[in-house]
């Protein structure tokens, strides 16, 4: 079972790796609009460090949502999910496994990246920390909302297109909690965000393989 | 090892259309069955209701070991192979490690070299999936089922892209699995002298 598991986990990461895999193309795309934002603010340092948290969220969500249609799509379209399906392993185990392949391949990479990006925004360096902290927290909830988004469009045609309406929506929390973490922490209060951001995250990697594993049940049998 | 299969007064619909109904027939291990018919009758979707892909809307369908039977869908698909229309290759894997893959994640550990060199494809190991012909991703799909440990195949249209080798190829390892105790249920238009029984849905 854990060998499924696990057998899973390293073919995905190594097809995020490998070309025709989106992680690098998240990454750049990350770094590409945390880079253009500062040159379009101009160089007003007090406003680049209060915008900060809020454009790296809203760029690491969009980024992780570049990618998103590796978790299940390519599978789906090449008929990889029906082997995969009728595996030792359960679906929910499936999504789990493509899931955490997922943020170990974008989300993790992003959250490392972070505290570079923090130095074109003049973000002091409790600010930085705070900024990789809830990236690193609250990036699982991208992967594990965008599970259960990619699983429902599985058979629409240009399901790419709608995925960002159902799930965007649905991040709003990751992105307030997660830039609010990083405002507290600049302006020395204890807001609670980072703890709600913790829990959102908490609840939806639990909950998010098995909505996603009943999305993919639904979708194979269409 | 699964001993038999057996499926009784099963139907299926697709969106409100029933595609057949009331069909019955039971498979003995060491036996091959012949699905035919004519395009859109239903055996794609008769062998997605074997592997437990789509729900029964009638009937029921059992396999049967020797200390238990099977009939719930999902553990119907944990004793069966499945060769589909798609090849279910990544373009960025060679055909040695799309095997290796299939091969752990169904907890076998058999031989990947002999499987390759078994269908032909010992030259091309290394090679990209990307660069493969869709005859010998075929054979890379044949290669699939003798690592995957499965006792009861299904095959939609096992010879399309086959050349003539390939074609006496698959009939071959059809034939070696049903004289291993294996099933085989194929749909095709092709004609699949395996001995078997044959059913015209």
């Amino acid at each position: 079972m854990s060998g499924a598991f696990f057998t899973l986990l390293l073919r995905d990461l190594r097809l995020a790796a490998r070309s025709g895999g989106s992680a690098a193309l998240a990454l750049a795309f990350f770094a590409l609009v945390a880079t253009l934002v500062p040159l379009g603010v101009g160089a007003d340092l007090k406003l680049l460090a209060r915008v900060a948290a809020g454009v790296l969220w809203v760029a690491a969500v969009l980024a992780a949502l570049l990618s998103l249609d590796r978790l299940f799509q390519g599978d789906f379209d090449d008929g990889s999910l029906e082997v995969i399906a009728l595996s030792p392993l359960s679906l929910e185990s499936v999504a789990a496994a493509k899931l955490l392949a997922h943020w170990l391949s974008t989300g993790l990479p992003l959250t490392l990246l972070s505290p570079v990006l923090a130095l074109l925004f003049n973000l002091s360096p409790v600010g930085t920390w705070a900024l990789f902290l809830s990236l690193l927290v609250g990036t699982p909830a991208v992967s594990a909302v965008g599970a259960v988004g990619a699983s429902l469009t599985l058979s629409l045609k240009r399901g790419g297109l709608i995925l960002p309406l159902i799930i965007l929506p649905l991040l709003a929390p990751v992105v307030i909690f997660g830039a609010g973490a990083v405002q507290g922490a600049l302006d020395g209060l204890s807001n609670g965000a980072f703890g709600f951001l913790a829990a959102f995250s908490l609840a939806a990697v639990l909950l998010s393989p098995f909505v996603a594993a009943a999305c993919v049940r639904l979708n194979l049998a269409g | 090892m699964i001993s038999s299969l057996t499926a009784e007064n099963i139907a299926v619909t697709r969106g409100q259309r029933l595609l057949f109904g009331d069909l019955s027939f039971r498979l003995q291990s060491g036996r091959a069955l012949v699905v035919e018919g004519v395009n859109g009758v239903g055996k794609t979707s008769l062998l997605k209701l074997i592997a437990g892909f789509l729900e029964l809307a009638q009937g029921r369908i059992a396999l049967a070991s020797a200390t238990r039977e099977i009939s719930d869908g999902e553990e119907r698909g944990r004793h069966v192979a499945f060769l589909g229309h798609q090849d279910a290759l990544k373009p960025q894997m060679t055909a040695e490690e799309q095997l290796t893959f299939f091969a752990r994640l169904y907890g076998q550990n058999g031989d990947i070299a002999g499987a390759l060199a078994q269908v032909g494809l010992a030259r091309q190991a290394g090679l990209s999936c990307r660069y493969l012909s869709a005859g010998q991703k075929k054979r890379l799909g044949l290669a699939r089922l003798l690592l995957s440990g499965r006792s009861l195949w299904l095959l939609d249209e096992p010879l399309a892209a086959l050349d003539t080798d390939g074609r006496a190829l698959a009939l071959d390892l059809m034939r070696f699995h049903c004289a291993n105790g294996g099933m085989v249920i194929a749909a095709t238009h092709d004609p699949l002298p395996l001995g078997g029984e044959s059913l015209k849905l």
